[in-house]
């Protein structure tokens, strides 16, 4: 026995030195294990709006330009980033340049032209293409070519801030060669190129098999001779959070787990074993509750949560919205289920540092059930005899809805403990994450119908200028039958001032004074209550002890710089 | 000549009184051990459950994140939740509302089942169209089915009774109405046996009404039968049950049932082990008392046994 394991402790040795001599060479380090417990159903991100789509593909497709782990923009496929100062960017702002790396190589050896810059662009604009990241190009007249390496951007209003179109894991650059006739309704039916795009990046898929394995392989054509360090990866899809994680911090079979959101206690026994680490980083997301302010009786049927339903009976009482928040102990819920992955805030729009306000962080972020108290009293919500306010004969009990995830639940019944000390009801439900944030216009159960008082969630936006994501709160993106449903204000908020400050928003360039007004409007929101933001939340993900190079990237794909992870020596 | 023997047997016993009959049940109940012990642990089961929240007199849904993760203590001998919450109360509260769903949706499935069965054994009109009703519920997709009932009469049911026994009644509905088919199969299989015997055709040559041919012989001859898939069918229910609060259409979440309790200990088996393991024997041991208990009725209650 004891032979053996010289035996083996020399053939580790060896192998550890041959592999740490052959440094810095393409393929060294073998094969990278990749868990995502939500299976990938597609490597074409135009054709689904999931992130885990988004991710996948970032191993083989690229964009212009990306942001890094600070959440700054980095180019990638370009020499520079267009700016006002180099000339990129006109100054009428109505157009934009970008200059395309010279010796990028698709991976089956072809060039990497403007054409393909422009074809991507054809692609999620062409009719009845049902492309999923038509926002990306939203706002974009025309794409043309200078030269095979120059590509000119045309705007059809001046646009203060241009980096959306090419930029980012949403909206990275297709082969033309390979999508040429899958434009418009084709492009479901290419299924050869959706499951394995011919790509930039640092890997080429080898085998996809969809919602369950993808296999990629080093790309041979990749840019930098010396990258990737693993010769191929395999991404395994399926299971839960919890099992995800297990499989990497404490079993070790795999060696990077995404999105591993389960309870900080558990994730605490799983990292004694030693086997692996967690690493977070904070972008947007926050969770939030949600303050219906349309009426969600059952009795009103289809009309619940439209405006014909009319006002909510007490949720549009500002005492009883600033009660609701004031009550919460944002503290507790961190502590119960996010742990080192979420902060308390008061903002929608919690980062980046620039436009994160801290003005309501004095009176919102500590809990005051007295004040909260003597709000409700003054507003004549007084207490019956089962202990729950009302008045007028209007209850305060609110129906509570989120989805389906063991945290959630928690975090539902710890704010239901806390609305009850100020003599508020809840009732909690939960509805299948697939079903709730499924869309499906015919389902009840839908965040966007919120047949429902209150609901709860996550939400962000991507990159980090907020101002398309504010434009959610305007009057007329209110979900309704009419839209399908398809409105992102899904509180239901209105107010002419905010819809006029957003409008002052998106016409001024000067990054300061953009700052000053998403700030004012992000305290907007929360001072009116729309909502109760309740925690910023970080992206965590479990890594195995041996793997070295990552940059945990919340604005960006958490995989963004995948070229560069390698083995520690 | 032994079947001529046992047809005479029933009427027999008709008139003796009615109280030695139930005498001579117990006896024979008594003698099946198995059934005796069963007998004792749910009747514990059952008194702890309602009882047991008199002694023991913490509230389930009780939140204290101080004292969360806890082991087994003298404050609190199941230990606690993620949140704090008191297990013990929690299994206690969770029992009342896991058995009640299992009896009840049991009980329904078991007297849709027998109906359907009886019926389509014992008429040959009526054995066709009830069987084919039988196989068209056997094929519906259960979780679908049950997914779209619930999602239908929820809010109709929350506004007339209220969010918990307005989804009590939904609940054991939805198990009910989805799992009569195989006791219907196995009765109307025994009814088919126990037709062709002879008493049967001796009670018929005697003027008997149908019905009381069916009460009086048909049905305890098949009671056996009926029993065990009624043992069983307690702990489909519960299972089911679960099933769907983990789908987040049954009670709601902080509503603790055994089920519930189980899968959401689930995650917490290395840290807190107690929280899945007393909710599982819970099941468990009610399952299998049920189950013994099935099995000495079915003894006490089958003619041949009680001419012994």
């Amino acid at each position: 026995m004891k032979k053996l394991n010289i035996l083996l402790a020399g053939t580790v040795a060896c192998v550890a030195l041959s592999s740490s001599l052959a440094h810095a060479e393409r393929g060294a380090d073998g094969d990278l294990k990749i868990l995502f417990w939500q299976a990938v159903s597609t490597m074409n991100p135009y054709l689904s709006g999931g992130t885990k789509e988004a991710l996948a593909s970032s191993i083989v497709i690229e964009p212009l330009a990306r942001y890094n782990e600070k959440g700054e923009l980095v180019p990638w496929l370009a020499t520079e980033l267009p700016t006002h100062e180099n000339g990129g960017i006109a100054q009428d702002m109505l157009s934009m340049t970008w200059k395309l790396k010279p010796d990028v190589k698709w991976s089956d050896g072809s060039a990497f032209t403007a054409e393909d810059v422009i074809f991507t662009w054809k692609y999620c604009t062409a009719p009845d293409g049902g492309c999923a990241q038509a926002a990306q190009y939203e706002g974009v007249k025309n794409v043309e070519a200078i030269d095979p390496h120059t590509v000119k951007i045309t705007f059809e209003e001046p646009k203060p801030y241009p980096y959306s179109a090419f930029v980012g894991a949403q909206s990275p650059i297709i082969q033309a060669a390979q999508f040429k006739d899958c434009l418009g309704a084709k492009a479901p039916g290419c299924t050869a190129a959706n499951f394995a795009p011919v790509g930039t990046g640092a890997f080429v898929v080898k085998d996809f098999k969809a919602n369950d394995v993808v296999t990629f392989e080093a790309n041979p054509n990749y840019r930098d001779a010396a990258k990737p360090a693993f010769a191929s990866i395999s991404l395994k899809g399926g299971g839960d959070a919890p099992s995800a994680a297990r499989a990497v911090l404490e079993t070790g079979e795999y060696d990077y787990a995404w999105n591993t959101m389960v309870e900080p206690e558990i994730l605490e026994s799983m990292l004694a074993a030693g086997k692996g680490r967690l690493e977070s980083s904070f972008g947007t997301q926050v969770e939030r509750i949600n303050l219906n302010h349309y009426n969600a009786d059952p009795a009103l049927g289809d009309k619940r949560s439209t405006k014909e339903a009319g006002p909510h009976p007490s949720l549009t009482d500002p005492a009883v919205r600033r009660a609701l928040a004031l009550a919460i102990d944002r503290d507790i819920i961190v502590e119960a289920g996010f742990g080192e992955a979420g902060r308390p805030t008061c903002n929608i729009v919690p980062a980046p540092e620039v436009v994160a306000s801290t003005k309501n962080d004095s009176w919102c972020l500590a809990s005051d059930i007295e004040g909260a108290n003597k709000l409700l009293d003054d507003a004549g919500w007084l207490p019956g005899p089962d202990g729950i306010r009302a008045k007028d004969g209007v209850r305060l009990s609110f129906l509570y809805t989120t989805s389906t995830n063991s945290v959630r639940q928690a975090t539902q019944e710890l704010v239901k403990a806390m609305w009850a000390e100020i003599g508020v009801d809840a009732e909690l439900r939960n509805a299948s994450a697939s079903v709730f944030f499924g869309g499906d216009p015919a389902s009840p159960d839908t965040f966007q119908k919120f047949y429902a008082d209150v609901e709860m969630y996550t939400n962000n936006f991507d990159g980090t200028d907020p101002e398309k994501y504010l434009a959610e709160w305007l009057c007329d993106k209110v979900p309704s039958p009419e839209n399908g449903w398809q409105g992102q204000n899904i509180p239901r908020y209105c107010n002419p001032e905010f819809d006029k400050l957003l409008g002052e928003l998106s016409k001024t360039a000067d990054i300061e004074k953009r700052n000053e007004l998403a700030k004012q409007l992000n305290d907007m929101l929360t001072e009116e209550g729309a909502h109760i933001p309740l925690v910023h939340r970080g992206d965590l993900s479990a890594f195995a002890a041996s793997l070295d190079g990552i940059l945990m990237n919340s604005w960006d794909s958490q995989i963004w710089n995948i070229a560069d992870w390698h083995r520690k020596k | 000549m032994t079947e001529a023997t046992l047809s005479v047997a029933p009427p027999a016993k008709a008139s003796t009184p009615a109280r030695s009959a139930m005498n001579d049940m117990w006896r024979q109940f008594r003698a099946h051990r198995g059934g005796v012990v069963g007998l004792c642990v749910f009747v514990f089961i059952v008194l702890a459950v309602y009882v047991g929240p008199y002694i023991h007199t913490v509230a389930p849904n009780l939140i204290n994140i101080r004292a969360k993760n806890q082991w087994p203590s003298w404050a609190h001998p199941f230990g606690t939740d993620n949140l704090g919450k008191d297990m013990l109360a929690q299994v206690l509260a969770g029992g009342r509302i896991s058995l009640a769903v299992g009896f009840t949706a049991m009980s329904l499935a078991l007297v849709l089942g027998t109906i359907v069965g009886v019926l389509s054994g014992y008429f040959r009109r009526l054995d066709g169209p009830l069987m084919r009703l039988t196989d068209l519920f056997l094929a519906l997709p259960l979780l679908p089915l049950l997914l779209v009932i619930i999602m239908l009469f929820r809010d109709t049911l929350r506004a007339a009774f209220g969010p918990e026994s307005g989804i009590f009644l939904l609940v054991v509905f939805v198990i009910g109405i989805t799992s009569w088919m195989h006791t219907a199969r196995i009765v109307r299989g025994n009814v088919l046996a126990v037709k062709s015997q002879e008493f049967i055709l001796a009670a018929r040559s005697s003027g008997m009404r149908e019905h009381r041919i069916i009460v009086r012989h048909i049905l305890p001859n098949v009671l056996s039968s009926i029993m065990v898939s009624a043992t069983l069918g307690i702990a489909s229910a519960i299972i089911t049950e679960s099933a769907l609060s983990f789908l987040g259409l049954g009670f709601p979440s902080d509503f603790p049932t055994w089920g519930r309790l189980l899968f959401d200990g689930a995650n917490f088996l290395q840290l807190t082990p107690s929280r899945v393991l007393w909710p599982g024997l819970a099941i468990s041991l009610t399952v299998l008392s049920v189950n013994y208990i099935g099995d000495a009725i079915r003894d006490a209650l089958d003619p041949r046994t009680l001419r012994r």
